[in-house]
C-alpha cells in the first residue's frame, strides 16, 4: 500500500517537472546530505546527527550554468537493496534522476564506497562529494584524492558542508559527471574491489582516544550509560522548563500585560463592552481587565494561547531537542532503551520518533519510517498518537494544571507513561508478526554547529507559526459561532451519559473534546472556564491527550498506515482513552 | 598451527577483537549486515553490550554499530590471539 503510494507520487512529480534536469543527493545515512542540500538550494531542511533524519524527499532548485536544475535530498541508504521504507523511496528516486551527487563520509571510506560502487554499476552520471573532509585529519586518516578519482572514474570533490567549504567546486564539477558503468558484481567481488581501492588511497595512522571518544564508549556501557541517560533526560526536562518558563514570565506575559491589555480595553470600551462582535473578538469576561485564558475572544485567547502559552515551550523544546540531535546522543539512547522497547513490540530506534512526538505528533508519525516492519510502524504510530502528548498540549497542561499544583501535572504524565508501557505490551501481544532487531550506526559525538541548530529551531518555530496559528484562530472563531447558535448545548445533552457518567466531567466538556480534533492546546484551554475540580482537570487533560489526535496527525496516520491501520488505531484510541478516563475518574 | 577460537559476538568480551568468520542468518540478515560492512573476513572489535539481552555495540574501522542481541548471537567471530 504505502509502497504504491510513493511510486505514484514519484511518477506524478516526474510528470509535472519533466523538463528539468534532476540532481539526486544520495549516500549513506548521516553523511550530511541534507546539509549539502541546504547549501546547494538555499532550501532549509532539518538536518541532525543521526541516521534517518530525512525519511521523505525534499526538492529544491539550483542554478547549473544557465539552466535551473531540480535537486532532491534523498533519504540515506546503505545499499540499493532496500530494508526499510526510507530506503525504498531512495531506490525509486534513482530511476528518475539525471545526475547523482554521491555524498560520502570521508572518515568511513570503506563502508561508504559500497554504495558508491553500486551506484556506478547502475550507470548513472555521478560526482562524489567527499564530505566531513575536516574530520579526516583529526582522525589520523589521509586520502589520496587524485588516485581515488582515477580509480572511481568520476570527479571527487572534498567538502565540509557545515561550513560550505568545497560546495562551489562541487557545483562546478556537476557538468563533468561521468558514468563509467561498472559491471554488476556480487557482494564479495564488490568488497574486494573496495578493499583494493581503500588500500591504494587511504592511510590511517594510529592515535590515542580523545575524551569525546571515551564519553562515546561510556554512553553505551550498561552502568555509565544509564547514569548518562538519566542526567541527559533530567537535564533536558529542566532545560525545557527553565527556558519555557523564563520566556513566559519575563518576556511574553509582560508584553501582553503592558502592551496588549490597554489596546484590548480601549477597543472594548469603544464597542460598548458587549455585543456579538465584541464577544467574538474580545471575549466575554472583560470587566476592567482581560482574562486571556478564559475570555475566548479571537484577539485575547486566540493570540495569548499560541504566543504566550505554547510558543515559549515550542522554542524551548526544539532548542533542547535540536542540541541532543546534533550532538548525536539519540542513537545511544536507542541502544539503552532497546530491551524495554522490545517488550512493546518495537526496538530501540523507535525512541527517536517517540521523542519527536513530544514536540509534534505529525513529524513523529512520519519518522516511524525509519522502522523496518509494518507492524512496528503501526505500534509506534499508535502509541505516539495515544500516549505521547505534543508540546502544545504539554504547555497548556503546565499552564492550567500546573496552577493546581505540580502533583497533578505528575499524575497526567505518570498516567500517559503508564498507558504507553501497558498499551505497548498489549499491542505487542495482539498484533501479528515479529519485531525486527536493532541494527543501527552510532554516529560520533559532534559539537553542534550553531548555525544548523539555530536554523533548525527557526525552521520548526516557523512551521508552528504558519500551521498552528490559523487553525487556533479558526477553532476559536468556530467555537464562538457554535456557542452563539446554541449547537453545543444540543451535543452536550446528547453525549452527557459518557462525559458526565463515565468521565465525571460537566457535560459542556464535550465541546473541548470535540475541539481537540482541531487543536489540543485550544481544547485544554476550553476546560479553563468550566470551574473544574483539580481531579476533573486531570481527567480532562488525560482524555484530551489520548482521545483522537488532532486533524493534522489524523491525516498523516491515514497516509502512513492506510485506512485499515487508521481505523484500527482509532478504535484503540477510543477504547483506551475512555477506559483510562473512567478509571482516573474513579480513583481521583 | 595456532588454534583459532570461534565465538559469537554475544560471547565476546568488551574490548576483544577478531575477524568475522561467518553469519548464521538468512539472506535478508546477511544482506543487511553486508551493506553495513559486516562480512566474513572483516575486523571487528566489541565495544560493549547492554544488560538483559540488550544490543551489542561494535567498532568496524571508524564506524560504530549497535546490533540487536539475537543478531549478535548469529555473528561468529574468530578471535585474535
Amino acid at each position: 500500500m504505502a509502497c504504491h503510494g510513493t511510486e505514484k507520487n514519484v511518477r506524478k512529480r516526474r510528470g509535472k517537472k519533466g523538463g528539468l534536469k534532476q540532481v539526486l543527493l544520495m549516500g549513506n545515512p548521516n553523511v550530511g546530505k541534507s546539509v549539502v542540500f541546504s547549501r546547494l538550494t538555499g532550501v532549509r531542511v532539518i538536518a541532525s546527527n543521526y541516521p534517518g533524519t530525512t525519511v521523505g524527499y525534499t526538492r529544491g532548485y539550483m542554478k547549473l550554468g544557465d539552466e535551473t536544475a531540480e535537486v532532491i535530498d534523498v533519504p540515506g541508504t546503505y545499499g540499493l537493496e532496500p530494508t526499510c521504507e526510507a530506503e525504498e523511496i531512495a531506490l525509486q528516486m534513482l530511476a528518475t534522476g539525471d545526475v547523482v551527487i554521491n555524498v560520502v563520509d570521508a572518515t568511513n571510506l570503506e563502508r561508504n564506497l559500497n554504495l558508491t560502487l553500486q551506484l556506478l554499476e547502475k550507470g548513472v552520471p555521478m560526482v562524489v562529494a567527499l564530505n566531513m573532509w575536516d574530520d579526516v585529519a583529526h582522525r589520523g586518516i589521509s586520502i589520496d584524492l587524485k588516485r581515488l578519482e582515477e580509480l572511481l572514474g568520476v570527479p571527487v570533490i572534498p567538502t565540509v558542508a557545515v561550513t560550505g567549504q568545497g560546495v562551489k567546486e562541487l557545483v562546478e564539477s556537476i557538468p563533468a559527471a561521468s558514468a563509467p558503468r561498472l559491471p554488476a558484481r556480487s557482494h564479495d567481488e564488490r568488497w574486494q574491489a573496495i578493499g583494493s581501492i581503500v588500500e591504494q588511497v587511504q592511510q590511517v595512522t594510529h592515535r590515542h582516544h580523545t575524551w569525546l571518544e571515551r564519553l562515546e564508549d561510556a554512553s553505551v556501557r550498561p552502568f555509565t550509560g544509564i547514569i548518562i541517560a538519566a542526567v541527559v533526560l533530567v537535564g533536558m526536562f529542566l532545560g525545557i522548563r527553565f527556558v519555557g518558563e523564563s520566556l513566559i514570565t519575563y518576556v511574553l506575559d509582560p508584553l501582553f500585560e503592558h502592551l496588549w491589555t490597554p489596546v484590548i480595553l480601549f477597543f472594548s470600551s469603544l464597542m460598548g463592552g458587549s455585543g456579538v462582535i465584541h464577544d467574538v473578538l474580545l471575549g466575554n469576561t472583560i470587566v476592567g481587565q482581560v482574562d486571556y485564558v478564559e475570555s475566548f475572544g479571537l484577539l485575547t485567547t486566540g493570540l495569548y494561547v499560541p504566543f504566550a502559552m505554547v510558543l515559549p515551550y515550542i522554542i524551548s523544546f526544539y532548542l533542547v531537542l535540536g542540541l541532543l540531535e546534533d550532538v548525536g546522543y539519540l542513537p545511544r539512547l536507542a541502544v539503552l532503551m532497546d530491551t524495554i522497547m522490545h517488550r512493546l513490540g518495537l526496538h530501540g530506534y523507535a525512541i527517536i520518533p517517540t521523542l519527536l512526538g513530544l514536540g509534534c505528533n505529525v513529524p513523529a508519525v512520519l519518522a516511524t519510517r525509519i522502522l523496518e516492519s509494518k507492524r512496528e510502524r503501526f505500534i509506534a504510530a499508535t502509541l505516539i498518537s495515544i500516549a505521547v502528548p505534543c508540546a502544545a498540549l504539554q504547555a497548556m497542561v503546565f499552564g492550567l494544571v500546573g496552577e493546581r499544583g505540580l502533583q497533578y501535572v505528575a499524575i497526567v504524565y505518570g498516567t500517559l507513561f503508564f498507558v504507553w508501557i501497558i498499551l505497548g505490551f498489549i499491542l505487542n501481544r495482539m498484533v501479528k508478526g515479529f519485531s525486527p532487531e536493532l541494527l543501527i550506526e552510532i554516529p560520533p559525538y559532534r559539537m553542534p554547529p550553531w548555525r544548523t541548530v539555530l536554523q533548525k529551531l527557526w525552521f520548526r518555530i516557523n512551521g508552528f507559526l504558519r500551521e498552528a496559528i490559523p487553525i487556533i484562530l479558526g477553532a476559536i472563531l468556530v467555537i464562538n459561532i457554535l456557542y452563539a447558535l446554541g449547537v453545543f448545548n444540543a451535543i452536550a445533552d446528547f453525549t452527557a451519559p459518557v462525559v458526565t457518567g463515565l468521565l465525571g466531567l460537566p457535560k459542556e466538556a464535550v465541546v473541548a473534546l470535540a475541539i481537540g480534533f482541531l487543536r489540543k492546546d485550544v481544547a485544554v484551554g476550553m476546560l479553563a472556564p468550566l470551574a473544574l475540580t483539580s481531579g476533573q482537570l486531570v481527567v480532562g487533560s488525560v482524555v484530551l491527550a489520548m482521545f483522537f489526535p488532532c486533524i493534522a496527525t489524523f491525516v498523516v496516520l491515514f497516509r502512513e498506515l492506510g485506512l485499515a491501520g487508521l481505523l484500527k488505531a482509532s478504535a484503540v484510541m477510543i477504547v483506551v482513552s475512555l477506559a483510562v478516563g473512567g478509571l482516573l475518574n474513579l480513583i481521583l | 598451527m595456532v588454534e583459532k577460537k570461534l565465538v559469537s559476538l554475544r560471547q565476546m568480551y568488551s574490548g576483544q577483537s577478531g575477524r568475522v568468520r561467518q553469519i548464521d542468518g538468512g539472506m535478508g540478515m546477511v544482506n543487511r549486515l553486508n551493506s553495513l560492512g559486516i562480512r566474513p573476513g572483516k575486523k571487528i572489535t566489541k565495544v560493549s553490550s547492554m544488560l538483559m539481552r540488550g544490543p551489542v555495540t561494535v567498532q568496524l574501522d571508524s564506524t560504530r554499530l549497535a546490533i540487536g542481541f539475537g543478531m549478535a548471537h548469529k555473528i561468529i567471530v574468530e578471535l585474535e590471539q
